[in-house]
């Protein structure tokens, strides 16, 4: 079991939105917050926890790639435009020897849009992470990055994937 | 931020101390950048040093001279999102950071992609919020145009009919739902943001057939069976193939044959039996009732 299923079966067993993480400090807080769809159709429950915890375990993939230089690590959970620019994010760092090392510290999500068609969804998702800059593996430099992504996902045969992953302006 | 050269009295057991310089270095991030535009950053200090920006779009890396701006040619930087500045002194290790800030790359304002999602490509005739669209809008750089744009849809039937709907995207999306159209055939469904447009085609097949009708005809032994014409409640013939199924009860047998619609007719012949009923049916829908004979 991924960290962030135990994460989401946390949440549903204590009937709460906000859920910590034990443990380990490397892991990151949750915070799901109630739907508040705009669109027809009505989101069932389990599909809001399999978007949500697909979504959340998509930061595991894209920090791993971006940490490594591997696009392929982005296949199981990005898709589409989102896994192109995270692509050429890796490419570029590949060209210079550079890596990047993303730490999420805590995550405030709440879907906000349920296509009619159900074909996607659409999520925010306030996130407290640290990037770490690395030149030929030396320390370059580290900052905290508060932001409120915009995330698009779109279902295939197994999971929910990520489309559109964009942090707005603040 | 950090300013001027900071100088760090050092010692080491058993070496007198001595002055070090340590480089430094500030930088003026700017907090916006429209995507794809040129922009710069403004640097302090002297000496080399790296810039670093770094983001889930691009990463890029450039050598500057401290105390000058570095400039970055229009398409330099263009997917949206947040990327964290790095100023870093060269040579050094640990301590090469300078200085630190953020930067947001913004959509362009321009639409230049619309996502466009409808369903169904195919549905009965006259429902009600049977088709629906979602559109995401999306700059040419592909990222999510977020600020509130208009999206006007339009339903247009082979009459040329049409509905429209104009709808403001909240976080970049928009969605709508209209009515299937009282005629069979092709629809065209576009959603367009200025000059964009994206089209779709919904096929309007005819809806459940509406008042089944048949006649008998005496045939030596038989008798022969056809519908009128099967049309839906609107008009529009009800496809070949539909199957339509007639029953025929005698006494405690029943006999049903099941036969597709041709040229908009189904017909058959079955045994005459005197006192037979014989009804007819497609789906839910049930037709007349025919006792035969007496």
């Amino acid at each position: 079991m991924t960290r962030f299923k135990a994460i989401l079966m946390v949440c549903a067993l204590a009937g709460s939105t906000a859920c910590v993480t034990p443990g380990l400090a490397a892991q990151a807080t949750v915070k799901v917050e109630p739907a508040s769809v705009n669109g027809p159709r009505p989101l069932a429950e389990q599909t809001a926890q399999a978007a949500i915890r697909d979504y959340l375990e998509s930061w595991q993939s894209l920090s791993a790639a971006l940490n490594e230089n591997r696009a392929d690590l982005l296949n199981a959970d990005f898709v589409g435009d989102a896994r192109d620019k995270l692509a050429q994010a890796i490419r570029d760092q590949s060209q210079m020897a550079v890596t990047t090392h993303y730490q999420d510290r805590s995550h405030d999500v709440q879907i906000i849009f349920y296509s009619p068609e159900g074909l996607s969804i659409e999520l925010t998702d306030t996130v407290d992470y640290d990037v770490e800059v690395l030149d030929h593996d030396k320390h370059i430099g580290t900052r905290h990055m508060h932001a409120r992504y915009l995330v698009v996902l779109t279902p295939s045969e197994l999971r929910w994937r990520v489309r559109v992953l964009q942090a707005e302006a603040s | 931020m950090r300013g001027g050269w900071a100088i760090l009295l050092g010692s080491v057991a058993g070496i007198a101390a001595q002055p070090v310089m340590a480089q430094s270095g500030e930088m003026s991030v700017p907090a916006t950048v429209a995507a794809g535009s040129a922009f710069s950053i403004e640097t302090t200090g002297s000496g080399q040093g790296t810039l670093y920006i770094a983001g889930l779009g691009q990463v890029i890396r450039k050598d500057v001279e401290l105390g000058k701006t570095a400039w970055f040619a229009a398409g330099s930087l263009y997917n949206a999102g947040r990327y964290v500045v790095i100023l870093a002194a060269n040579g050094n290790s640990e301590t090469g950071t300078l200085d630190t800030g953020a930067l947001d790359v913004v959509p362009q304002n321009n639409p230049a992609d619309l996502s466009f999602l409808a369903k169904p490509s195919r549905l009965p005739i006259g429902l009600h919020d049977g088709i629906t669209g979602a559109v995401y809008v999306f700059d040419a750089y592909k990222n999510l145009i977020t600020a509130p744009t208009p999206v006007a849809f339009a339903l247009s039937g082979p009459s040329g009919a049409s509905q429209t709907r104009t709808v403001t995207t909240k976080d970049g999306a928009a969605w709508t739902a209209m009515d299937s159209t009282a005629k069979q055939g092709t629809d065209k469904f576009q959603a367009r943001d200025g000059e964009i447009a994206s089209t779709r085609v919904i096929g309007q097949v005819p809806g459940d057939p509406c008042g089944l009708t048949m006649i008998a005809k005496a045939d030596g032994d038989k008798v022969s069976l056809a519908t009128d014409p099967v049309r839906d409640c609107s008009g529009n013939a009800v496809p070949d193939g539909t199957i339509v199924t007639f029953t025929e009860t005698y006494g405690n047998a029943q006999s049903t044959v099941d036969v597709p619609l041709k040229r908009d007719i189904a017909s058959v012949e079955m045994p005459a039996h005197n006192g037979a009923t014989i009804s007819v049916a497609s789906g839910v829908i049930l037709g007349n009732q025919i006792r035969w004979g007496k």
